[in-house]
């Protein structure tokens, strides 16, 4: 089989390459090979899945009618085990080949599972997949109690939704807080204390020592000699890029596939995008900005490079983003919580909070909790370097408003 | 071919301020008074000169819907606005993170995210907006009727940069379409190709190349062939200014007065631009043109300009209207008429084409220099039919100083305050007797309609 345009995966990354390449070849072979059985969804749709807000079947990023008015092939179950570059082929798990002369890995990520003595005899959950997250769900409907390993932004999802459903649940995590790669101690603790008005126990900088079966489920014991016994164990303690089947193909990897400011790789004609790939950090150095809209903006880089649009514009650097409900309650995070040299203004009320990074008059980093900024225009501040200093005592008392007249006249 | 929408846009120079469109937008999605929970938000700039907007563009490539995990957010193929599916909604604000624009906020009291969906094709804003700072801009629907239409030129016609001429006939034949003949005595249009093109002419209908005292009456007289043969075609002419109103006007007015059954489009450039920039008949007062030069004797062109469509309407023809290229929508309006008209009477339509080449202003403000010859009652925008008499189409109350236009362009760079100042009385002059001709129609109009 061959494509000329060539593209491992089926999320975000990827169906934003196809968009991009579609906008300047509008006829050129187009193909996505994606190792899921099901038209595309997103991976951040999942914990919506676990908790029965969204549909598995709701949650489709394109259709059938979509790849057939597009003219893009769309193969679903497709394993791809080995690249060989020299041939410009990918090898299935099948044995079909596929030959290709503009490739994208947009592979996305594979949950880690931690070493821990006795996980490989005990039932454990993990939700990347949208099996995952459909056997997640049923295994909830049957269980009465819960652990979750690693209180990232799925275990926290996960958590909350559990305890929605009368669970009793258990959060572990090495980190002395939660989410601890978005927010600050001050805005975790908030985010951790409503947790545990719920319900949930919050276990911080604490770990699995070892853990064994107990019946259907799982009795854990902790770093500190503690056990905790539960029907259902939900491991959640990061992700790492897919990027196995590359192994043989001298691509060069670190923590990810890295790429060039065009999303390029060291392979002629390779890209790589999303959270398979390791990019340049806004602050400096490569990192693996696992992120949805990291993966947009990287995707549309790639496909734009690929189909050679003259338009094409380099990434700027990845910068931390998130926005993150829990129990009604928002919180949202741009950019650094900290950093030399920086100056900190913190605000909120009993119910709310503010931190904002300043560093020479530009901003660095904003986390909020029911104090809603724009993250869209935040991120565009710290990107385009606004000078904050004309403005820095109304961005620091109001910078929602301030934030909207900045960027209202910026952004021409 | 692609589709265009429909959007609001926003002058900023016209807004003082006053909020009423944040307010009618609050009342209409949160059925409050208070401005927080409206979609659109208007801002006073952080460096004190005026105002900004904050407010959903309904874009091309929406990030929101690309950050939208769920499928709630989708680009509506018909309208263009980018729609919001509550039920799909899981609430992740990711969709705030693509936006620059804060035109997609999260609102704590309902618990969700809102945006501006333009009130389904009516916006309240724009309604309740005192200064004409909001516009519902439909010009969208001139595209998607008429971008499949064919184009009836071929490629790559030989217009000076910036010349709206090549615009307005490809535009013109596109609706006129393949059943005419076209005639064009001397000037631009034949000149950039359309009847001398690699040795055939540059338009995909019958076209010729009559002589600028005989255009009028050569092209009733091949209409009126073409009836006796059985086949009902359109009978344009692209005429410039000069073999219209100077050595083509005999034959003009001849038709008019027998309203022969043609459409008579004049392309007024306001001089001899072909053949070396000399003045014409309808070459404004003041104007440096190579036959009215600025120097010791004389400060550009001593005398007025004629009015040529106001003459046209004293033939009692069937159908005389003005337009710029600047308001395409109301030349498409009056195009549609003139060209019906056209079938049994004579239509005539008077479209300005600033030149950059001869008046001397850069190419890419040709459209700028168009729009502001009607903000500034320079040229006014009207139409007129016997039955109905004069109407303006284009309101010409609060126009800007003349100068503003005048400014704009080389040829009036000599002019001193005193010529400026009577340029401004011809058009207010102009204007005053517009305005009692269209009040004369209405005193008429029940006299017609019997």
């Amino acid at each position: 089989m061959q494509s000329k345009y060539l593209i491992v995966g089926s999320s975000h990354a990827a169906l934003e390459a196809a968009t991009a390449i579609r906008l300047i070849d509008a006829d050129g072979a187009l193909t996505l090979l994606t190792r899921d059985a099901r038209l595309p969804y997103s991976p951040t749709i999942l914990p919506y899945v676990v908790s029965g807000r969204s549909q598995p079947d709701n949650v489709v990023l394109r259709d059938e009618a979509y790849f057939k008015d597009n003219k893009i092939a769309f193969v679903p179950g497709a394993d791809v085990v080995a690249l060989d570059p020299a041939q410009s082929r990918l090898r299935l798990a099948s044995g079909e080949t596929w030959q290709y002369e503009r490739l994208l890995i947009a592979t996305g990520a594979a949950p880690m599972l931690p070493k821990v003595a006795g996980l490989k005899d005990v039932p454990f959950h993990v939700l990347r997949s949208m099996d995952d997250a459909i056997n997640l769900r049923q295994a909830i409907g049957q269980a009465r109690s819960a652990i979750v390993l690693g209180a990232g932004l799925i275990g926290m999802h996960a958590a909350e939704n559990m305890a929605k459903a009368k669970i009793a649940v258990t959060v572990v995590e090495l980190q002395p807080h939660a989410l601890a790669g978005y927010f600050e101690p001050k805005a975790s603790a908030i985010i951790e204390r409503t947790f545990a008005r719920n319900g949930v126990t919050m276990l911080m900088g604490q770990t699995f020592q070892s853990v064994q079966r107990q019946g259907a489920g799982c009795l854990a014991t902790l770093a500190d000699g503690t056990t905790v016994a539960a029907d259902l164990l939900l491991v959640c303690t990061g992700v790492k890029p897919n990027t196995g089947f590359l192994d043989a193909s001298g691509i060069e990897t670190d923590a990810g596939i890295l790429v060039d400011d065009l999303m390029r790789t060291n392979l002629p004609n390779v890209w790589a995008a999303g959270d398979v790939a390791q990019a340049r950090g806004f602050w400096g150095g490569k990192v693996v900005n696992g992120i949805l809209p990291n993966a947009v903006e990287q995707g549309r880089i790639a496909g734009a490079g690929m189909a050679d649009d003259a338009g094409v514009q380099p990434f700027p650097g990845a910068v931390p983003l998130n926005t993150y409900s829990f129990f009604g309650q928002q919180a949202i995070s741009v950019g650094r919580s900290g950093g030399p040299g920086s100056e900190v203004a913190e605000g909120g009320s009993e119910d709310s909070y503010r931190h904002i990074v300043l560093k020479d008059g530009h901003l660095v980093g904003i986390a909020t909790i029911n104090d809603f900024v724009d993250a869209g225009i935040m991120w565009q501040l710290i990107l385009r370097g606004t000078d904050l200093s004309p403005v820095k005592a109304e961005f620091i008392a109001n910078p929602q408003l301030t934030g909207r007249r900045l960027m209202s006249q910026l952004w021409r | 071919m692609g589709k265009c929408f429909n959007t609001l846009q926003f002058h900023a120079s016209r807004c003082d301020g006053c909020g009423d469109c944040m307010t009618a937008c609050a009342q209409a999605k949160a059925q409050t008074d208070d401005r927080r929970y409206s979609r659109i938000q208007i801002l006073p700039r952080t460096d004190g000169e005026g105002v900004e907007l904050a407010l959903c563009r309904q874009c091309a490539d929406p990030i929101c819907v690309m950050n939208c995990p769920s499928g709630a957010l989708t680009k509506n193929a018909d309208s263009g606005v980018i729609d919001w599916a509550g039920g799909k909604c899981v609430n992740c604000l990711l969709c705030t993170a693509g936006c620059s624009y804060a035109g997609i906020v999260y609102d704590a009291e309902v618990g969700h995210v809102t945006k501006c969906d333009q009130c389904d094709g009516d916006p309240a804003c724009v309604k309740a907006c005192p200064n004409e700072a909001l516009e519902y801009r439909t010009a969208a629907r001139i595209f998607n009727e008429y971008a499949d239409m064919e184009d009836m030129f071929c490629r790559g016609l030989s217009a000076c940069h910036g010349c709206n001429s090549e615009l307005l006939i490809r535009h013109t034949m596109r609706m006129v379409g393949p059943d005419s003949v076209v005639a064009c005595p001397p000037g631009c249009i034949p000149g950039m190709g359309t009847v001398g093109y690699n040795g055939q002419t540059g338009a995909k209908v019958p076209t010729f190349h009559s002589l600028l005292t005989n255009t009028a009456t050569m092209l009733a007289g091949v209409k009126l062939q073409f009836k006796r043969k059985g086949r009902e075609v359109t009978a344009l002419a692209l005429s410039g200014d000069g073999g219209t109103s100077d050595a083509g006007f005999q034959s003009v007015s001849g038709a008019a007065e027998r309203n022969d059954p043609i459409l008579f489009i004049c392309v007024d450039n306001e001089g001899y631009m072909n053949t070396g920039m000399q003045s014409s008949g309808v070459t404004p007062y003041g104007s440096w043109t190579s036959t009215t030069p600025v120097g010791g004797e004389m400060q550009g062109k001593r005398t007025e300009s004629k009015n040529l469509p106001i003459i046209m309407t004293m033939h009692n023809c069937s159908y005389v209207a003005t337009a710029s290229t600047a308001f395409l929508e109301d030349y498409y309006e009056k195009l549609k008429k003139a060209i019906e008209v056209a079938k049994t009477g004579m239509a005539y339509l008077h479209v300005h084409a600033p030149c950059p080449t001869g008046w001397r202003f850069p190419s890419g403000m040709t459209t700028e220099v168009c729009r502001m010859q009607v903000r500034t009652n320079f040229i006014a925008l009207w139409e007129y039919d016997p039955a109905n008499g004069l109407r303006f189409t284009h309101s010409v109350d609060k126009p800007q100083p003349v100068v503003d236009y005048l400014k704009m362009i080389g040829k009036y760079r000599h002019l001193s305050e005193k010529q400026v100042s009577h340029i401004q009385h011809t058009v207010d002059d102009k204007i005053a007797y517009l305005r009692q001709l269209t009040q004369v129609a209405a005193e008429r109009r029940p006299v017609a309609a019997r």
